[in-house]
């Protein structure tokens, strides 16, 4: 007989093949995602005009170029900022039909009617650092997220970062559609409105 | 001389690597699923700010990246020190941000344009004048939804 086995391949290097490939993938890709602060500009057609809103109503924060914060017109520290928003836009002034059953603000008539009414104007100037004026964006966005989550606890009993969680998890098992309502009724109490404006010089 | 004599046991074994191969792979398949190529090389230093209530920025393929920041320190000689914008790879002014975010749109299937974001990567010494053109070109062309990328961490540390 002819027949010999046939010779066994050395696999030897087989690893070192794969490493070569793990080490290629290592470096040539990115596990973390991005995550930040999303906004929605305003479209470019000139709706402003024609759209009044009242002094009181208006929360003004401005930025100047040495990165000074100025709010509603006196020098403010970062740390402070907040707690001010927050009083602002639950201060629930309004009555009539402006009236804001659910804030539990000073209602003080000088102060916003209600979260709906309630704007908060950022301007910045060019020379502004871009830290500085996300810092900004952060603790006037954490007022809006303590409010929800407020309200959110009072009535479903679970806050809005929770709610907006179980609607990312693909494990959650509740009803989807109810989620979304909450979520929605949530955003309508407290709608962020942070308009973004450039300060002149 | 004895027919049974023991064997000298001084020799450890070799311990088989037959199956660091399969490990190694198994590694490899790992990092292949679970990670994105990564899409551009930075040409800027991009230090970007710290905030804390940050939302997730998931589906990769709908987030259309624009840089933003100082050219880092190789490119410092040819592109000066002024806070510049990157498009993909190169170095780009602000009123190509126009057709970067056109030519973006047609390369992807007409049903997913609205729901495409763009994700301003910006150096957080980044002067908000640029930001603001950029911003502005932004709102010409209709891409309003945007994201400030930035790291998770409090946003105290952005005034040090």
């Amino acid at each position: 007989m002819n027949r010999r086995l046939a010779p066994s391949v050395n696999a030897g290097s087989m690893a070192d093949i794969a490493f070569l490939l793990l080490i290629f993938f290592l470096v040539t890709t990115t596990i973390q995602s991005d995550s930040g602060i999303n906004k929605k500009l305003p479209p470019p057609l000139n709706l402003e005009r024609g759209t009044f809103i009242k002094k009181k109503n208006l929360f003004e924060v401005e930025l100047n170029r040495y990165n000074q914060l100025m709010v509603e017109g006196e020098l403010m520290e970062l740390s402070d900022l907040k707690e001010k928003a927050i009083a602002f836009l639950d201060n629930g002034g309004g009555s009539g039909i402006d009236y804001c059953g659910y804030c539990k603000g000073d209602k003080d008539l000088t102060s916003s009617d209600n979260p709906d009414k309630a704007v908060i104007s950022l301007k910045s100037s060019r020379k502004t650092n871009y830290a500085t004026f996300i810092a900004v964006q952060n603790e006037l966005i954490g007022a809006y997220t303590f409010l929800r989550n407020r309200e959110a606890k009072r009535l479903f009993g679970k806050t809005y970062s929770d709610l907006e969680y179980d609607l990312k998890d693909v494990n959650y098992l509740g009803n989807q559609a109810n989620l979304k309502k909450r979520i929605r009724k949530i955003r309508a109490m407290y709608p962020q409105k942070i308009v973004e404006a450039e300060l002149l010089e | 001389m004895s027919k049974f004599k023991k064997k000298k046991s001084g020799e450890l074994p070799a311990i088989s690597t037959a199956s660091l191969p399969d490990i190694v792979f198994m590694l490899l398949f790992f990092f292949m699923v679970a990670t994105v190529m990564r899409q551009n090389t930075l040409m800027i230093e991009n230090k970007l700010p710290y905030a804390d209530q940050i939302e997730k920025l998931d589906k990769k393929d709908l987030v259309m990246y624009i840089y933003a920041g100082k050219p880092s320190s190789r490119y410092r000689a040819s592109a000066g020190d002024q806070a510049r914008i990157q498009l993909n790879d190169k170095f780009a002014e602000v009123s190509d941000i126009k057709a970067f975010i056109l030519a973006e749109r047609a390369a992807k299937r007409e049903e997913l344009i609205p729901f495409l974001t763009t994700a301003l990567k910006v150096d957080g010494e980044t002067n908000m004048g640029l930001v603001g053109d950029i911003k502005s070109e932004l709102r010409e062309v209709q891409a309003l939804k945007i994201n400030y990328t930035t790291r998770t961490g409090n946003a105290v540390d952005n005034l040090r």
